[in-house]
């Protein structure tokens, strides 16, 4: 599993490589990858249906326990082959969208890259591995909404969605670090017999909200709903991809995933019933109300997440059936929907409902398929979308809390899809229209094909589905159940109240179709009310953070020197401060005064004559005279080496100091005059500052000699300097022997100084000719 | 002097600082070389303070025997000396330079690069780009 994710990355970071070898023939080689992936994982189907689970673990660092832990069972391999089915004839459709496209080879590098990480996401069997994967996916899906670069829309939108799905990444990484510590392990497969161990937890409660927001964020559920429809600015395909069939649904499966783990109490049942119930009636009514194709799609694609976090929210047998097939029947009719869409913009060169009639006479192969793809939405018998429609009626049925309720969303989300299916599939293509749109391009088969192969299979799994999908769906449904499971999907209940409901959303959501029309006028009515969404929240907080962090820039790094170490020194000082006030020892002076007696006088003496000299250095208005004093002063230091028992360095500083003035005096005519630029106010300031800090590195040093100094480098270095180093200057000896390599490093420096102050002398500036 | 040092370190830190907080180029350049000399002496007597004793063996002996002076502050300090040196050096001429190419002595006039400019933020500059492409 391993090489195929490791050959996917290979082939994402190389494909601008093809595209300029193959041209147009670059989906070849990208749509191939995806098939092979597909029937490779296809190979473990009859080990997966016969009850086992694959591993596959690759040591990254263990230590840390993050390992690449692949993890194959029903649900993943459900999952992993609707990314990889998809992604075949995803890539072929994106040969023929964006033909000719300059960009194409970048667009199949995101796109793979995106496919590859999805694969990992529903592998993962390490919680690590897992949200590496997760957030490679919001990664890639932000550069493919970005996909047209050159629109402010496009980066304002990828931007949007990467901050929302990114935030989620966050908490989604909160959470599942506190779950690994809660659960005392990394690996999913372990933390799956855990889930008493997690729930009765005390951290259950952070940890759960934690991941849920993760999982909403990227499942586009209420109040992270808005980034989706924005994210309609990248190029079709993706839309049809990441953001309806497979991305969006990450969210899903990892609720599915953790649902033997987290799910089982009050809080996760609620919280989600809730948050999809919500995100199922806001989605379904936005839907209506909108006038452009892909906006209706993604805000029906709100809704339909939202009903399979409700679904998992029930948790019921009955319930997480339901949430598969759903899921499945939705993948399929939706990708077909937004492939569709993609044709008719590609054909017409518009979205807008208004605008396009009569495009079955043209369009015919793309119409038949939105039709399927139609009728499976609006749960038509024979379609899969029939049976998906049907369960999820009878799961709300049969839910024990909120039984109304959650009916109620269902029916009423079904009567609204109803309608915006006949939209799709009958009003845009068949309907009889004197003008119908006219065509710009032609469609070629690898636009027409994919969303007719996508609409046959939503047909084939409803005539056959106890053939094609009962057996996987059992085995994703074992995965979150923990027991197995024995459903059979049928198309045919018979007559019962489930279908009698079903016919009663068709009548009703004609009925509605009938009325969209005066939707859509009263709808504007309604955008003052959208200022107050969580869109607005997202643009106000977006902005508050932008001008917050301009505004801390410019008082931070105003350009002015001062103000940098004003910063700099105030925050060292409080620091300290603060440290010495929490821990630190006090400082005893008592008995220490004594020590004055043993100064010497010529010690005295030294700093008698510092002091006056530092001050008259702060006054006077000649540049000669404060290189003097400064020569002075340097040689005082020195004069305190010599005493203490340190003429090496005596001898450095004598010399050094020596060096200083003589640059000085070199160049002195070429420096700056002498003038008192700052006010008295800043003075006194300064000042302050200046003393304070004085007067805590004196405190510092003071306290510091109030305890002994423990060293054996000392002793060391007495012991060996003659015996290892042959020499009989210690300070020599460390230099040049034991620490030489550091003092090569100080050579090096200089001479990098010495090369920097060569440049800067021989520069020439362009305004000195 | 073992209280004496101390704050005739604490002296010198707050004279460096003082310097290096003026505005005028000079000041600046007497400011980091009085830091320097602090910073030196501050490690010079943390590492304990020895009157008359060096840190050299003696002819007749081969290991070193108390009291002797502790040779690591010393060894640092060397380098530290030397190192602070190339700074000052360089100060002095990129000074130098800056006064000559900007005709300015006042560390004020140099906040160019570190301004943020506000028109790259607005709004309207985005869309102009936009119209550019």
């Amino acid at each position: 599993m391993l090489i195929i994710i490791l050959a996917g990355l290979f082939l994402a970071f190389s494909a601008p490589l093809l595209y300029k070898w193959l041209g147009k023939y670059v989906y070849v080689p990208m749509a191939l990858y995806p098939l092979a992936a597909f029937v490779y994982f296809s190979s473990y189907l009859t080990d997966v249906l016969g009850g086992q689970t694959i591993f596959a673990i690759h040591r990254w660092a263990p230590s840390l326990n993050i390992n690449l832990h692949f993890y194959l069972d029903g649900l993943s391999l459900f999952f992993v082959l609707l990314v990889t089915g998809f992604g075949t004839l995803i890539m072929t459709y994106a040969g023929g969208y964006l033909k000719g496209d300059p960009l194409l080879g970048r667009f199949y590098m995101y796109l793979t890259l995106f496919m590859v990480a999805m694969t990992g996401v529903v592998l993962s069997g390490n919680i690590f591995c897992l949200f590496v994967f997760w957030e490679m996916t919001s990664l890639s899906s932000y550069l493919l909404i970005g996909y047209k670069h050159d629109k402010a829309g496009s980066r304002n939108s990828a931007l949007q969605a990467l901050l929302v799905t990114g935030g989620g990444g966050l908490a989604l990484m909160g959470g599942l670090l506190l779950l690994g510590a809660v659960g005392q392990t990394y690996t999913i497969s372990d933390l799956l017999n855990r889930g008493d161990l997690v729930t009765s937890h005390e951290l259950y409660l952070p940890l759960m909200v934690l991941i849920l927001i993760g999982a909403f964020t990227k499942s586009a559920q209420f109040p992270f709903h808005f980034w989706l429809p924005n994210a309609m600015a990248a190029p079709t395909p993706v839309s049809a991809y990441l953001h309806s069939a497979t991305m969006v649904k990450a969210g899903i499966y990892l609720l599915a995933r953790f649902t033997p783990v987290l799910g089982g109490t009050d809080a996760w049942q609620y919280t989600l019933m809730a948050v999809g119930g919500i995100t199922t009636l806001l989605g379904a009514l936005l839907a209506m109300q909108h006038t452009d194709l892909k906006a209706i799609l993604a805000y029906t694609t709100i809704s339909a997440l939202g009903i399979l976090v409700t679904m998992t929210g029930i948790g019921s047998e009955p319930a997480l059936q339901a949430m598969l097939v759903f899921l499945l029947a939705h993948a399929l009719y939706k990708g077909t929907l937004f492939l569709v869409a993609g044709n008719v913009d590609h054909a017409t060169g518009t979205r807008e409902l208004d605008q396009l009639r009569g495009l079955g006479r043209s369009m015919v192969p793309t119409g038949v398929a939105a039709s399927l793809a139609a009728l499976s939405m609006a749960g038509v018998l024979p379609f899969f979308g029939f049976i998906g429609k049907e369960l999820l009626y009878e799961a709300a049925l049969a839910a024990t809390t909120f039984k109304a309720l959650l009916f109620a969303v269902s029916f009423f989300s079904g009567m609204v899809f109803v309608a915006i299916a006949i939209v799709l599939g009958f009003k845009l293509f068949w309907q009889a229209s004197s003008r119908p749109t006219p065509m710009l391009h032609t469609m070629s088969p690898a636009l027409y094909l994919p969303p007719v192969i996508i609409s046959s299979v939503g047909l084939l799994f409803g005539l056959f589905p106890a053939a094609l999908v009962t057996p996987i769906l059992r085995r994703a449904a074992e995965a979150m159940l923990g027991v197995e499971q024995l459903f059979e999907l049928a198309l045919w209940h018979g007559f019962n109240l489930v279908l009698g409901i079903s016919m009663l959303t068709l009548l009703l959501g004609y009925g509605a179709y009938r009325y969209s029309n005066r939707l859509h006028t009263y709808a504007p009515r309604l955008n003052p009310l959208y200022k107050l969404g969580p869109q607005r929240i997202y643009e106000l907080g977006l902005e508050g953070l932008l001008n917050g962090a301009t505004k801390l820039t410019q008082k931070l790094q105003n350009g002015y020197l001062r103000s940098y170490i004003f910063i700099i020194i105030s925050t060292f000082m409080v620091l300290v401060v603060w440290v010495l006030a929490q821990t630190g020892p006090v400082l005893d002076l008592s008995g220490r005064w004594q020590e004055i007696r043993n100064a010497r006088l010529y010690e005295l003496v030294l700093i008698v004559l510092l002091v006056p000299a530092l001050l008259f250095l702060f006054r006077t208005r000649s540049r000669l005279t404060a290189i003097a004093i400064l020569g002075m002063v340097g040689y005082s230091i020195a004069l305190f080496y010599i005493l203490f028992g340190a003429p090496d360095v005596a001898a450095t500083q004598l010399l050094i100091e020596t060096l200083t003035v003589v640059i000085f005096v070199l160049i002195l005519h070429k420096l700056p005059e002498f003038r008192f630029l700052s006010s008295r106010i800043q003075k006194v300031k300064y000042m302050i500052v200046a003393g304070l800090f004085g007067c805590l590195m004196t405190y510092v040093t003071l306290l510091v000699k109030q305890y002994p100094l423990v060293s054996g480098l000392k002793a060391y270095y007495g012991e060996n300097s003659y015996l290892q180093g042959y020499g009989r200057n210690m300070v020599n000896v460390i230099l040049v022997d034991f620490r030489s390599l550091d003092t090569l490093g100080e050579t090096t420096v200089l001479a990098v100084a010495a090369i920097g102050i060569y440049a800067m002398l021989k520069l020439k500036l362009d305004n000195e000719h | 002097m073992e209280i004496l040092l101390p704050i005739l370190v604490g002296i010198l830190f707050a004279s460096g600082l003082y310097l290096i907080l003026h505005r005028h180029f000079f000041k600046l350049i007497l400011g980091i070389i009085i830091f320097g000399l602090a910073t030196n002496l501050f490690l010079f007597v943390i590492g304990r303070l020895t009157r008359g004793n060096t840190a050299i063996i003696d002819d007749d002996v081969t290991i070193a025997s108390e009291p002797f002076a502790d040779p690591v502050p010393q060894a640092l300090l060397l380098t530290a000396i030397v190192i602070g040196f190339g700074i000052q050096a360089f100060a002095i001429v990129l000074i130098k330079r800056v006064y000559q190419a900007f005709g300015t002595n006042d560390l004020d006039d140099l906040d160019k690069t570190d301004k943020i400019h506000e028109e790259l933020l607005s709004e309207g500059n985005t869309q102009k780009y936009d119209q550019q492409d």
